[in-house]
Formats: structure tokens, C-alpha cells, sequence
């Protein structure tokens, strides 16, 4: 481990880590440390004045049904998220993966959405679902004889912010599956195809069970970016409506910090997402280590 | 053999479809962006090119101010990619080339960021900007990413791949570290510095929640926001329009992902080794 530290030197070390430990103290450690002790107070607007009100925010949110509303849509929003960008891009993986010609080209285009942003991803299906010239209605519509409206019914609105959140993810679950289906000891597969295990078998059987390590990984990423990432698509597609039915945590965040200018209602919820963090990255640890199965 | 082309012809056949699953979008935004609303309204939809391409594209650019948003967006793209890649890389040779005491609860230090995205303390954050004076300024949208765990991470697994024999040849050559990470180490890592470049440039381009925050004011704003401004406007939106202000914005980010997807891949892979 330290056998490449070959150099001594008392100051030099800490001179290349000063940039680092400024930055990170001042702008990730403290706000922080502050955002946990705002979240103890009440605000006035703009932060005029503040009185200590200990956990009397907390309990809001734990007794508030707008708020144990929004606690369950974000719960059901990462989820479905979770769930189907990973299934679908093992599922493209796979496909890729089976060694026909081109399988570079293909990869590439299926990954590329990465490069896109929630925002742009947002606003073209925020045109490719309005009811009135969207394109989805009249693809629906000349097919199944139905044009329904996305953004007021409930259910439909959070089936939308699901199925944008998904397309634009799948191609992360691609690059890293790709690269965990290449790195599969061969040895293993191939003893697999002389028991005579049908394809179904060998990928549920073999295949599946080696991925489980990246599949933990994928776990844990694709839930902090349901959790976090999504705020471009609730802010475009819904902002949280209809009656609170999409509203997720980080968008309320937003809306109690920025809009209602509720400083300490927005600092508790964000203790609560970052509680929710720091309890999956213990999970990746603990769980991911002793059972990673990397080849080669 | 039969039997195995016919797989191949139906793998293919399966990719075809998603691939163009997951273009059909872009595709469609990229038509509808060169249509008048007259031909986004009609019935049914045109699925070729319309006549007002050029117009559409000017006014997102000029009257919806894209162009000086996009400049806004490729100065603290850039300036963030290559401030965090020169920081990252000082912290991670002082991390793997340096005795000193503390180095775990250093490494500790850093890594422990991870946990700590940005989305988390929007509301601390502001107020801590604010309070410097930094509202309204690129200040505000570069400074606070200049250093991450990610880098760091990426830089020191790099590192820890190099043989140590050629530290100890350096050294004996005479070579002071400073000299050794510039001479031997960089030129060795490029392919680090490129997967830094995408991701890196990719996480800033697409900035929305934070420059939203904290940029009130126009000249500053970052294309992502300008985005969320061209759909809130009172008319009737002309989507022509904002589809084409959503082909401008996504375009420098996808360049130089296609440019380095390669590396980009690669360097993933190479996170995920222990």
C-alpha cells in the first residue's frame, strides 16, 4: 500500500492537499455541519431572525400528512426508477454483450444519454407529452383510441417523471454492466456451457450471481440520483402537482427553502435525504465487502 | 450454424429497436425544432423538416439569450474540469507518493465527501455564498466543485497502478517529486485526465438546481436554467422554439462525451477495480 511513497518531506505533502481541504471544509463539511443546525431553527424570511425551536421541525414532518405524502412519493419514485433503469439496461447489456459485430457502435448508442441533461431530457418530453400537440397523444391515440392527460391525473403524472427519469439513466446502467459482463471470468461460463445449462440457466444461474457486486453499486448510485437528480424533471414536467402527487423531497427542498423561504423546514428535510445517504453508502461497505467477484 | 445466425439476426434486430427507442427524442425535437407552430399543430403531425429552422434557432439564441448563457455554461464547465483535475491529482500524488503522518484519516477526509452531494445543503450553501458575496457571479458556480473525492479517487488508483520501480528510478536519476509527477506521472495518466474531462465537463454542463438558486440575475445565468425560462414564459409556447434551444444546449456536453466516450468507459471500469 505505501510502497510507492518514496518522497519525504515535512510541508510539501500538505501544500498539495491544502486546495482540497479548503474547498472541501469550506464548502462541503461546513454546509453540512450548518445545514443540520438549521434544521433546529425557525426562520424568518430571508433570514432576518432565527429562534432555536429543537426538534419541533422534525415532528412536522413525521406528523404533517402533506409531508408523509411527499416521504411516499419519493420512497415509490426511486423505486421504480431503481428497478427498472437497472433491469433494462442489464437487459441491454446482455444484448450487447453477445459479441456480434458492431457491439462498440451499439454500446455508444445506447449510453449516450448520459451526456444529457435532466433539464433538456425534461422539456422535450414536456412537448412529446402535452395533451394538445404532443406527439404521444397522437400515437395513442390513432393506436389505442386513447389520449390521456399526462400531468393532471396522479398516477399517469408519476408514471411520466418515472419513465423520463429511466430513459435518460439506462445508458449509465449500460456502461458499468457492459464493463461487469466483460470482466466475467470465462473459465466459469464456459464450464457452465459444457454442464449443458440452457442460456436461461446459465444467466440466471452463473452469469447473475458473478454481477452481483456491480449490481449493489447500481443499487446505491441509481437511488441517489432518483433521489437527487430527478429535481430538473419534477421542476419541468408537474412541479410536484397534481395536489402534491409528484412532489419528491429535493423538490420540496427547494420549494420550502427558495419559494416559501421555510429555511429550517428545508434543512430538516435534507438532514432526513442525507441520513437516508450516509445509511446506504454503510450498506455498500458492509455489504460489498467479501462477497465482490471481480475477474481477472 | 443456421441457428446461430438466426440468434444474431434477432440480437440485432433487438439492439436496432432500442437504440432507436432511446434516440426517438432527440430525433423528434431535432424535426419539430425546424417547424412553425402552424406545422407543430397540424393534424397529423409532420414528421419531415420545416421551414423555419434558421429562424427558430436565431431566436432561441439571440431573443431567449442562449448565446450568452451557453458562454456562461463552457466558462465554468471548463474552468471546474480543469481546476478539479490539477487539484485532484496534487491531492492524490501527495496521497500515493508521500510518507506522512495522518495519511488515513487524510484519505478518510476526502472520501467521506462522497456522502455529501451538493443537492443536500442547497440551503446552507446559499446562505453561506451569500454571505461571501458571491451571488450572481461565476465565483459562485465554480468554486465551491473545485475539489472532489471522485478525482482524488480516480488519480490515486491510477497511481497505485504505476510500478514503483519507476519512482525509485527517478529518484536515483535525481528527480524531485515536483519533477516526477510532471515528467513521468501525467504523460501516464492521461487516460485519467480524460475520463476526468467528460464527467467532469458533462456534471457542470448540465448544472440546473444550484445556478437556479443562487443566479438572479440574466447575464450570469447558465443555458440549463435558460431552458427552464424559455417554457415558463406567459404566451402560448412556441415549442419549435424551445425545442431548438433544447438541441443548442444539449449539443457541447454530447461533442465531448462522443470525443472521449472510449476513455470514458474505460476509466469507469477503472474506479471499479479494487
Amino acid at each position: 500500500m505505501d510502497t510507492h511513497a518514496a518522497y519525504k518531506s515535512r510541508w510539501l505533502p500538505w501544500v498539495l492537499l491544502l486546495p482540497s481541504f479548503v474547498i472541501l471544509l469550506v464548502f462541503l463539511y461546513y454546509p453540512t455541519i450548518e445545514t443540520f443546525v438549521l434544521s433546529l431553527f425557525q426562520v424568518a424570511f430571508l433570514g432576518l431572525s432565527k429562534s432555536f425551536v429543537g426538534l419541533e421541525n422534525y415532528k412536522i414532518l413525521f406528523t404533517d400528512p402533506d409531508y408523509r405524502q411527499i416521504f411516499k412519493n419519493t420512497v415509490v419514485f426511486a423505486f421504480f426508477v431503481v428497478i427498472f433503469s437497472m433491469a433494462v439496461g442489464l437487459a441491454l447489456s446482455v444484448l450487447a454483450n453477445q459479441r456480434v459485430t458492431g457491439w462498440r457502435i451499439y454500446r455508444l448508442l445506447l449510453i449516450w444519454p448520459y451526456a444529457l441533461s435532466p433539464a433538456v431530457a425534461g422539456v422535450i418530453f414536456l412537448f412529446m407529452f402535452n395533451p394538445q400537440s404532443g406527439i404521444v397523444n397522437y400515437l395513442l391515440e390513432i393506436s389505442l383510441g386513447v389520449a390521456p392527460d399526462w400531468l393532471t391525473n396522479p398516477t399517469l403524472a408519476m408514471a411520466l417523471l418515472v419513465f423520463v427519469a429511466v430513459w435518460k439513466n439506462v445508458g449509465y446502467n449500460v456502461v458499468f454492466y457492459i464493463a461487469g459482463l466483460q470482466n466475467l471470468p470465462g473459465e466459469v461460463l464456459e464450464a457452465a456451457l459444457i454442464d449443458g445449462a440452457t442460456p436461461w440457466q446459465r444467466f440466471w444461474r452463473v452469469t447473475f450471481p458473478l454481477l452481483s457486486p456491480m449490481t449493489f453499486f447500481l443499487l446505491i448510485i441509481n437511488t441517489i440520483y432518483a433521489f437527487f437528480e430527478a429535481f430538473p424533471f419534477v421542476d419541468l414536467l408537474t412541479k410536484g402537482g397534481p395536489s402534491n402527487a409528484t412532489n419528491i423531497l429535493i423538490f420540496n427542498i427547494y420549494r420550502d427553502g427558495f419559494e416559501y423561504y421555510k429555511t429550517g423546514m428545508a434543512a430538516a428535510q435534507s438532514v432526513i435525504l442525507f441520513i437516508a445517504v450516509v445509511f446506504l453508502t454503510i450498506l455498500q461497505f458492509r455489504l460489498g465487502e467479501g462477497r465482490v467477484h471481480y475477474g481477472g | 450454424m443456421k441457428r446461430k445466425q438466426l440468434n444474431n439476426l434477432v440480437v440485432h434486430a433487438l439492439l436496432i429497436l432500442s437504440v432507436l427507442v432511446v434516440a426517438a427524442p432527440i430525433l423528434l425535437a431535432f424535426i419539430f425544432s425546424t417547424q412553425t407552430p402552424a406545422q407543430i399543430f397540424s393534424y397529423p403531425p409532420r414528421f419531415s423538416l420545416g421551414t423555419a429552422m434558421l429562424e427558430n434557432y436565431s431566436i432561441a439564441w439571440n431573443q431567449f439569450h442562449l448565446g450568452v448563457y451557453m458562454k456562461n455554461s463552457f466558462y465554468i464547465a471548463i474552468a471546474v474540469t480543469v481546476g478539479k483535475t490539477i487539484i485532484s491529482f496534487m491531492a492524490a500524488l501527495a496521497l500515493v507518493y508521500f510518507r506522512f503522518p495522518l495519511k488515513g484519516a487524510v484519505f478518510t477526509f476526502i472520501l467521506l465527501t462522497l456522502m455529501m452531494p451538493t443537492e443536500i445543503m442547497i440551503v446552507a450553501l446559499f446562505e453561506l455564498v451569500t454571505k461571501l458575496g458571491w451571488s450572481n457571479s461565476y465565483a459562485a458556480l465554480i468554486v465551491p466543485f473545485l475539489a472532489s473525492a471522485t478525482g482524488t479517487f480516480l488519480f490515486r488508483q491510477q497511481f497505485l497502478q504505476i510500478p514503483t520501480s519507476l519512482v525509485d528510478a527517478a529518484k536515483i536519476d535525481g528527480a524531485g517529486p515536483l519533477r516526477f509527477a510532471w515528467a513521468i506521472l501525467l504523460p501516464m495518466s492521461l487516460n485519467v485526465v480524460a475520463a476526468m474531462a467528460v464527467i467532469q465537463f458533462v456534471y457542470m454542463w448540465n448544472q440546473y438546481l444550484w445556478p437556479l438558486i443562487i443566479i438572479r440575475e440574466g447575464s450570469r445565468q447558465v443555458v440549463q436554467v435558460g431552458l427552464r425560462m424559455m417554457t415558463s414564459g406567459q404566451d402560448a409556447t412556441n415549442w419549435g422554439i424551445v425545442m431548438a434551444g433544447a438541441i443548442i444546449a444539449l449539443l457541447p456536453a454530447l461533442v465531448v462525451f462522443m470525443l472521449l466516450q472510449e476513455q470514458f468507459s474505460r476509466g469507469f471500469a477503472l474506479s471499479q477495480e479494487k
